[in-house]
This record gives C-alpha cells, sequence and structure tokens, in this order.
C-alpha cells in the first residue's frame, strides 16, 4: 500500500472520532452544553469532550482571549499531540469583536496560533457549532486542515507574534524588533 | 511437537485478537445505550474500533521516560494472559489445576501496570486518580474474594474450568439459593471492577481530568484503551464463568463444532447482558466519593460475602 492510501484512509477514520478540549474564555461557553447534549448531541459524529489536551484533537475557543489567557492557550496548544485543530468561536477570535479597543484582549487569533476554521457570530448558534463540525471533518477528509504543519512550518513567526503580545516593557519590544532585524 | 507449539501459539494469539475486538466492539455498544437512555442518537456502534484506529495513527507521541512507556504495554499484556486463563464458552487454553487464585493476582497486574505509568507521568492528577483507583480495589476484591473462597467450598475445586463443566446442562450456580445471593454481591464488586458509575472515582473526568490517564496521549492512550476494553471482557466473563456456566449449553462430545459456535454466541449474549446491566446502572447514578465506596463495599458487600461464607462452610441447605 502506498503511503499516501495510508494517509487517506487514516484521515477517513480519524475524523469520525474527534476529541475535543474547549477552552472555555468569554460567554461562548454557554452554547457547548446544548451541543454536547441530547438537543444537537455532537456523539452523532464520535466527537466528545475530553479532559485534557494530551488526549484532544480539537482545540475550541471559545470567545475574547486577555493576554494572559493566551499564554495558557499556547500552552494548551503545545500540549496537544499531532495532528491537530484548532477552531475559534465567536467574532471575538476573529477580531476582537465587542473588545476591538480593548488593550488587553488580543484582536486576531491566528496570529498566535493557526486556526483551522472560524466560526462568525456573536454568539454563533448550535447549528452553526455542528455546522462547523462538519465543515471541518470534510476538511480533514480532503487534507486541508494543515495548521499543525504550519504551526511546525513557521514556528519563529508564530513565536514571535506572541512574544509582541506578551511584551510588558518598551525594552522588551525593542528587543524583539532587534531580533528581527538580524 | 513443533507444529503442536505453533497451533498453540496461533490459537492463542486468536484468542486474545478476539477478545480486542469483542472488547473494542463494546467500547462502541456502552457509548450507543448510555446515548439511548440520555435520548440522544449516540455514535455508531463502531466507534471503538474508530477511536483506537485514529489514536495508534497519531503522529507526535509525548513520553514521559521508558516506565512510562512501558506501562501501557504491561496493562495490556496482564489483561490479555489473564484473559487467556479464563474458560471462554467452556475453552480454556491455559488453565491449571488452581487457577480461580492466579486469575485473581492476574487482574491485579495491569491495574498495577496502569498505577506505574500515571506515577511515572509526575502530573499530580494521576496521583490522586491512582490512589482512588487502588483504594476501590481494595474495597472490591474484599467481597470478591469471600464469594470465590465460599464457591471453592461449595464445589470443592479452585480450577475454574471444573466450575465450569460442573455448571453444564443449566446447574448454574445463580439458582443454586447461597449463590444467587452471592451473584449478587459479585455483580456489585463488577460495578466497581468495571469502574462504572457510581464508582468511576478513578476516572472522573470532571473531578481530576480524567485521573490516572491524564498524561497519556496518542499509542499510550490508544494501548491504555485496549487495555480498558479488554478489562470489561475479562472481568464480564469472570462473571459469567463463576455463576452463569460459562456459556456451555451444548457438549462438544455429542454435537461437534456446532457446539463451539453455539456456545461462544450464548457466551458472548451472557457477558453482553451482564455488561449491559452495568451500564444500565452507570447511565442514572451520580458518582461516590471515595470514602462512600470503601463504606459501601465493607459495610454491606463484604458483610453479605462474610455470611455468605459461614452460611457456606456450616453446609445448610436450603
Amino acid at each position: 500500500m502506498r503511503n499516501e492510501d495510508w494517509k487517506k484512509i487514516s484521515r477517513l477514520v480519524s475524523k469520525r472520532s474527534l476529541w475535543m478540549v474547549h477552552f472555555c474564555t468569554g460567554c461562548g461557553a454557554m452554547e457547548m452544553p446544548p451541543v454536547m447534549t441530547s438537543r444537537y448531541d455532537m456523539e452523532r459524529f464520535g466527537m466528545h469532550a475530553m479532559a485534557t489536551p494530551r488526549q484532544a484533537d480539537i482545540l475550541l475557543i471559545t470567545g475574547y482571549l486577555a493576554v494572559k489567557t493566551l499564554k495558557r492557550v499556547v500552552q494548551v496548544y503545545e500540549q496537544m499531540q499531532d495532528p491537530k485543530y484548532v477552531i475559534g468561536f465567536g467574532s471575538c477570535t476573529i477580531n476582537g469583536g465587542m473588545y476591538w479597543d480593548s488593550y488587553n484582549t488580543i484582536k486576531d487569533l491566528s496570529k498566535y496560533i493557526p486556526v483551522d476554521l472560524y466560526i462568525a457570530g456573536c454568539m454563533p448558534r448550535p447549528e452553526a457549532i455542528m455546522d462547523a463540525f462538519l465543515k471541518l471533518m470534510d476538511m480533514i477528509d480532503k487534507g486541508e486542515a494543515i495548521g499543525w504543519k504550519k504551526y511546525r512550518k513557521y514556528y519563529d513567526q508564530y513565536k514571535r507574534n506572541q512574544r509582541m503580545a506578551f511584551a510588558y516593557r518598551l525594552d522588551e519590544v525593542k528587543e524583539i524588533k532587534e531580533d528581527d532585524a538580524k | 511437537m513443533v507444529i503442536e507449539i505453533i497451533e498453540k501459539i496461533l490459537l492463542l494469539s486468536g484468542m486474545v485478537a478476539l477478545g480486542f475486538i469483542i472488547g473494542m466492539f463494546f467500547n462502541g455498544f456502552a457509548r450507543k445505550v448510555t446515548a439511548r437512555i440520555h435520548n440522544r442518537v449516540g455514535p455508531p456502534i463502531y466507534q471503538g474500533y474508530l477511536d483506537v484506529f485514529k489514536l495508534f495513527a497519531k503522529k507526535t507521541n509525548i513520553s514521559h521516560g521508558w516506565i512510562f512507556d512501558l506501562a501501557a504495554l504491561f496493562s495490556v499484556a496482564g489483561i490479555a494472559l489473564a484473559f487467556l486463563f479464563l474458560p471462554v464458552a467452556g475453552i480454556s487454553l491455559l488453565s491449571t489445576e488452581g487457577d480461580l487464585f492466579l486469575i485473581l493476582y492476574l487482574l491485579a497486574i495491569p491495574a498495577l501496570g496502569f498505577a506505574l505509568g500515571a506515577g511515572a507521568s509526575g502530573n499530580p492528577n494521576a496521583a490522586v486518580g491512582i490512589m482512588r483507583a487502588l483504594m476501590l480495589m481494595l474495597a472490591y476484591e474484599l467481597p470478591l474474594v469471600m464469594v470465590i473462597v465460599a464457591m471453592m467450598v461449595h464445589y470443592n475445586t479452585t480450577s475454574l474450568a471444573t466450575l465450569v463443566q460442573m455448571q453444564s446442562n443449566f446447574k448454574w450456580a445463580l439458582f443454586v439459593p447461597q449463590f444467587f445471593i452471592g451473584a449478587i454481591i459479585v455483580d456489585m464488586a463488577l460495578q466497581g471492577m468495571l469502574m462504572e458509575k457510581p464508582f468511576d472515582i478513578a476516572i472522573a473526568p470532571h473531578e481530576i481530568a480524567s485521573g490516572p490517564m491524564v498524561e497519556f496521549g496518542g499509542k499510550h492512550l490508544g494501548a491504555l484503551m485496549l487495555y480498558k476494553m479488554m478489562a470489561i471482557v475479562v472481568e464480564t466473563t469472570l462473571f459469567v464463568d463463576l455463576f452463569l456456566g460459562g456459556g456451555v449449553v451444548l457438549s462438544v462430545e455429542q454435537y461437534g463444532w456446532i457446539a463451539y459456535l453455539v456456545n461462544f454466541l450464548v457466551w458472548f449474549a451472557l457477558i453482553t447482558f451482564v455488561f449491559f446491566l452495568a451500564l444500565l446502572i452507570n447511565a442514572v447514578f451520580p458518582r461516590f466519593r471515595i470514602e462512600q465506596a470503601l463504606k459501601f463495599y465493607w459495610k454491606y458487600d463484604a458483610l453479605a460475602a462474610l455470611l455468605l461464607l459461614i452460611w457456606v462452610y456450616a453446609g445448610v441447605s436450603i
């Protein structure tokens, strides 16, 4: 069997067994219980909420991220094992949403960790979340969900952006700029 | 001679493979049944196979040293060995005299492997989880061992294969009044062995982040899942062998290979039924705290088992 075929089969099976760790920040967590329980029941697609990032395949970020929270999100993301996928949930992760002019939240999640899929809306309804899960499965099947490969390839870029967000004093920013120049 | 050995090895590995296949089926079955009780649709019944495949197909695999790597293997090997020592549908491949004692030891080995791995991961949640798991083992083993000793006294044998043989022609231990009570006691212990609610204290995903498994991911978690799935088959088979005649309904001498097939199907139906009962309890109960579980087992279950033991020793029959 060719390696390519093997990858295809493994993607075909893996998409039906996605385990999720949901990083519940902001108000997005409110929409998850109906998705998980009897009303919408995401276990139909073999998805289930896992307790730790080590066991999970999907990282679901539900809402705004303060800079301090971002540190934890990066940690959680790096603890997960490849292949791993990130879903940004709600407009807060896309452009800051209602926190667009806040001094201590990040505006665009995909600058810091690779996001495979965004769900727009404030808040997205459970139907939209189910739709996003199906779309993600489709993407995995076609081999388009390659965020984890991107993170390996552009690791320096992501790390630079993260450092920039975490920078606390002016001289730390200067240091990063100096590193950029090198 | 050589051919015989090869034959035996093939038979043993086939048996282990069968155990894993049935175990993986049980995973999907359990999730489907639970989902239907919760009024959900639930995953497809073959979900267990998909999950294990996915875990083994994961790209990276974070390790915490060689003990962590070997522990998962240790668990799988231990539970596979325990499965081979059990008579399955009257076929006992490795059975010897006194294997009832041996099985009690063998059932402890995989749990210890599990504990080793969790200890090597160094996560505090894992330490709490494994402490609870070993406490729970201490709690349910007492009534279990007492009932098994009572059976040894009553049937005057320490061999599980002989015990199964004595129960053929539907002379099941369940129909003996003493062991009808014994079966209820062991079924309660089984709930703890299977770690279903209300005794899923060790895993408790919402409290201690899945306890001993907290640091396991990828292929390690795949191996541990195989162990857990196989453990269901082993523990339910032990119950069926002890009380329900091991699924033997037709004698092999009389019917030949049809007897093997029918016995096997009956065994499968029986273990599914025993597991189904555990699932029904699992689906509707919340979780005990560890001291409540200990109290439950030692105050009610073990006391009943002790009275049963005295009853059997006194040899009073109804």
